[in-house]
């Protein structure tokens, strides 16, 4: 146990990583825990909110089109074992930029949203590079430190857009810069390209509406990130992820490889950030992207994903569940206490407290191991010495 | 392992960089340059250093509870909103118990110490079931906790009608005047007044006093004890110390300043801030103890002074000074900048706590 103290937080990290075959089981029940908590408290509210079925799901895949892209830019980061990257807000804050752009030069619809998008790539790659080379500064704390990361950079996004969007950057038109000349307005209208991705081969079924063209945009992200992981590339990540020293005597370039994790996860999350906008319809200039990473996160994590740990499949029952605890929960908690708010207030409280739990799982899950392996890893130690 | 060697130099430039502290040395001189400034653009001298000692009394004791957590190795609190919602239940109990004035204060202290005590104890033993992890976890057992209130605020059965919502008669409102009860309670003691400029004696007295507390527990030997589980754990192991017991008390004695500072930060601001108010709470005070030159594992009661002087100075000269300059308000955007990066540039520095 005193050896495991005396090594540095990055070295326990890894070593705690290293070994978890064994007690899959325990594992298995573990990483469980949240995904069948989370269907007791649908199972309990959806009776009490009375609605309808046909609402619910409707409800569900609008939901579910909004939000998988952006769950899905959590994985790679997860896969290269940097945790959750509560920096994806980069990516937000990069999309947003290029939407306000695209809003200004009046370009609408699909046309408007790929540009978005193609302006968001190169913003997105130098914030995720600038969040890779500070992650690779703080091993061993990544999770802390992307999370004041995207304090920081929105410092910087205010800094942009409320001061010099306008002044020094050129934004033409009234309706999305502030009255005092320079600035953007508090809400940008994406009114002109509402919807217009969901509604492309839209499929209406039972007053069911499938967002047939979103989903087919995820589709084809799931496949480039299945196909990803088999790459040379991908697989470098893996080894990464498992053993950082290990990968590095066999070779790869692991900083490298930590910063293209980063940086692929920031653009991924900025396109998810326009699809996620088009649905909504307008953009809340200074607060859209600032809840997106902990929603996100704690989807991924309700699917039963853990901070080392996430598939495909932890996102889609991820955001399933979720998303039905979100719709369920403000309408079973007023009728339940006869007050609106509780219900608002109870399903943020569950969002915080499910990152709180798969954290603390997480971290007891890795001392436990280690401590099971502690007279190895004193060995080891003793021979790298 | 090559690693270690290759750190270790590396360590060396970071420690070189560290203490000339890049980063301190701007932002010093930033504040030196809008006290320079603020004359010639037209600001009240006087007014702004007493409002720059005034918030400095407000926030000095919250800044203050990151020590004894620094010292332990559990790192940063980001869960101080756990002592805060503690202080927050103290102060609302007290009001609810019918005390006024300045007797409402220490009443509120009072209640609000076992809350603190109880809150923390848990807290702390969560802490020590995920060593290594402390920062993240932290931060997200204050944001529970927050959430979590902010369903109580509502539920629990309070009755005075100075706080509950006027129409509905229960629910906490979310901001609570605290005229007639602790507003000034400390800086109105003894307060010099020269013209515009003014200094709350009996609430620098009172963080004196609570600094030299701590310097002095510091220099016990429980103190001591703590200082060494910080910064070799497996040291203090070996010289008998129970490390768990004194993470412990760390984080018990972390959480019961929060829960002070609160009070004392509610007595000069003369509301009572609910809900979602204590949420981001932990940021200001962590910046203003790292900008005053602590790192994840060593803080001083000078870095405490001298990083909320810093940091509160920036917070009240940036607006009027930048106004007057250039016309723009952008003091929010700086402060967030600046206490953010000095977050950054903390984490990004090598911990040498952990390292045998």
């Amino acid at each position: 146990m005193s050896n495991e103290n005396a090594t540095t937080k990055g070295n326990v990290l890894q070593t705690g990583q290293q070994k978890k075959k064994g007690n899959s089981l325990l594992n298995l029940l573990a990483s469980n825990t949240v995904p069948i908590m989370f269907i007791i408290i649908c199972a309990v509210c959806i009776p009490i909110s009375g609605f309808s079925p046909a609402y619910l799901i409707n409800e569900i895949l609008t939901r579910m089109g909004r939000n998988t892209f952006l769950i899905l830019a959590l994985l790679i980061p997860i896969m290269a074992g940097m945790g959750l990257n509560f920096g994806m807000t980069l990516g937000a804050m990069a999309a947003e930029i290029g939407l306000i752009f695209v809003s200004d030069w009046q370009i609408y619809g699909i046309p408007g949203m790929v540009l978005a998008m193609i302006i968001s790539i190169p913003i997105s790659m130098l914030l995720g590079l600038i969040c890779g080379k500070i992650l690779n500064a703080a091993k061993g704390r990544e999770m802390v430190a992307s999370y004041i990361i995207s304090f920081f950079i929105n410092g910087i996004y205010q800094l942009i857009v409320l001061y010099m969007m306008g002044s020094i950057i050129p934004i033409k038109h009234t309706t999305v810069k502030l009255p005092r000349g320079y600035g953007i307005r508090n809400t940008v209208s994406l009114l002109n390209m509402r919807q217009k991705l969901d509604d492309l081969l839209a499929i209406n079924v039972k007053g069911v509406k499938i967002p047939v063209a979103t989903f087919i945009v995820i589709g084809l992200l799931c496949l480039f990130i299945v196909w990803f992981r088999k790459t040379k590339l991908g697989q470098d990540m893996r080894a990464v992820g498992q053993d950082m020293e290990v990968a590095r005597d066999a070779g790869i370039d692991v900083e490298r490889t930590r910063i293209i994790s980063i940086l692929m996860s920031t653009v991924i999350a900025g396109f998810g950030m326009v699809i996620y906008l088009q649905n909504m319809g307008n953009l809340s200039t200074y607060s859209s992207h600032s809840q997106i990473g902990m929603f996100a996160i704690a989807a991924l994590l309700v699917g039963g994903a853990s901070v080392d740990k996430a598939s495909i499949g932890n996102v889609f029952l991820g955001v399933t569940l979720f998303h039905l605890m979100f719709i369920v929960a403000p309408s079973a908690g007023a009728k339940i206490t006869g007050d609106s708010m509780i219900g608002e207030y109870f399903r943020v409280f569950v969002s915080y407290a499910v990152i709180t739990i798969a954290l603390i799982m997480y971290e007891t899950k890795k001392r436990r191991e280690k401590s099971q392996m502690a007279e190895l890893l004193a060995a080891e130690q003793e021979a790298d010495a | 392992m090559e690693e270690t060697k290759t750190k270790t130099f590396r360590d060396r430039i970071a420690s070189f960089v560290e203490s000339f502290g890049v980063p301190r040395l701007i932002i010093a001189g930033f504040l030196l340059a809008l006290f320079i400034a603020a004359p010639f653009v037209g600001a009240d001298l006087p007014t702004q250093i007493s409002n720059t000692i005034n918030r400095f009394c407000w926030n000095g004791i919250l800044v203050l509870a990151m020590v004894p957590m620094v010292h332990s190795g559990c790192g940063l609190n980001f869960g101080l909103p756990l002592g805060i919602i503690s202080g927050l239940l103290g102060a609302t109990l007290s009001i609810e118990l019918g005390f006024t004035g300045a007797l409402s204060f220490f009443a509120a202290i009072v209640i609000s110490t076992p809350f603190a005590l109880i809150l923390g104890a848990g807290y702390g033993w969560l802490l020590n079931k995920i060593k290594g992890g402390e920062m993240m976890i932290a931060t997200y057992v204050g944001f529970s906790s927050v959430s979590f209130m902010c369903m109580m605020w509502l539920l629990l059965p309070y009755h005075s009608p100075n706080m509950v919502w006027g129409l509905s008669g229960k629910g906490l409102r979310t901001t609570i005047s605290l005229e007639g009860y602790y507003n000034q309670a400390l800086s109105g003691f003894l307060r010099i007044q020269i013209g515009n400029f003014s200094i709350p004696t009996g609430a620098l007295l009172f963080f004196a006093f609570m600094a030299f507390c701590m310097w002095a527990f510091l220099h016990t030997k429980t103190g001591t004890a703590m200082t060494a589980v910080g910064s070799n754990p497996s040291f203090a192991r070996a010289a008998g110390i129970n490390v768990n017991k004194i993470r412990m008390l760390s984080v018990i004695m972390s959480t019961w300043l929060g829960a002070v500072g609160i009070l004392v930060y509610e007595q000069g601001f003369g509301f009572i801030q609910l809900y979602m108010a204590p949420f981001y709470m932990a940021l200001p005070a962590v910046s203003a103890i790292l900008i005053g030159g602590a790192s994840v594992n060593k803080a001083t009661i000078m870095n405490v002074i001298i990083g909320t002087i810093l940091f509160q100075g920036i917070v009240t000269m940036t607006p009027t000074v930048m106004n007057n300059v250039i016309h723009m308000d952008m003091s929010e955007v700086i402060r967030i900048i600046a206490s953010q990066g000095m977050i950054l540039y903390a984490l990004t520095r090598k911990s040498e706590g952990g390292k045998s």
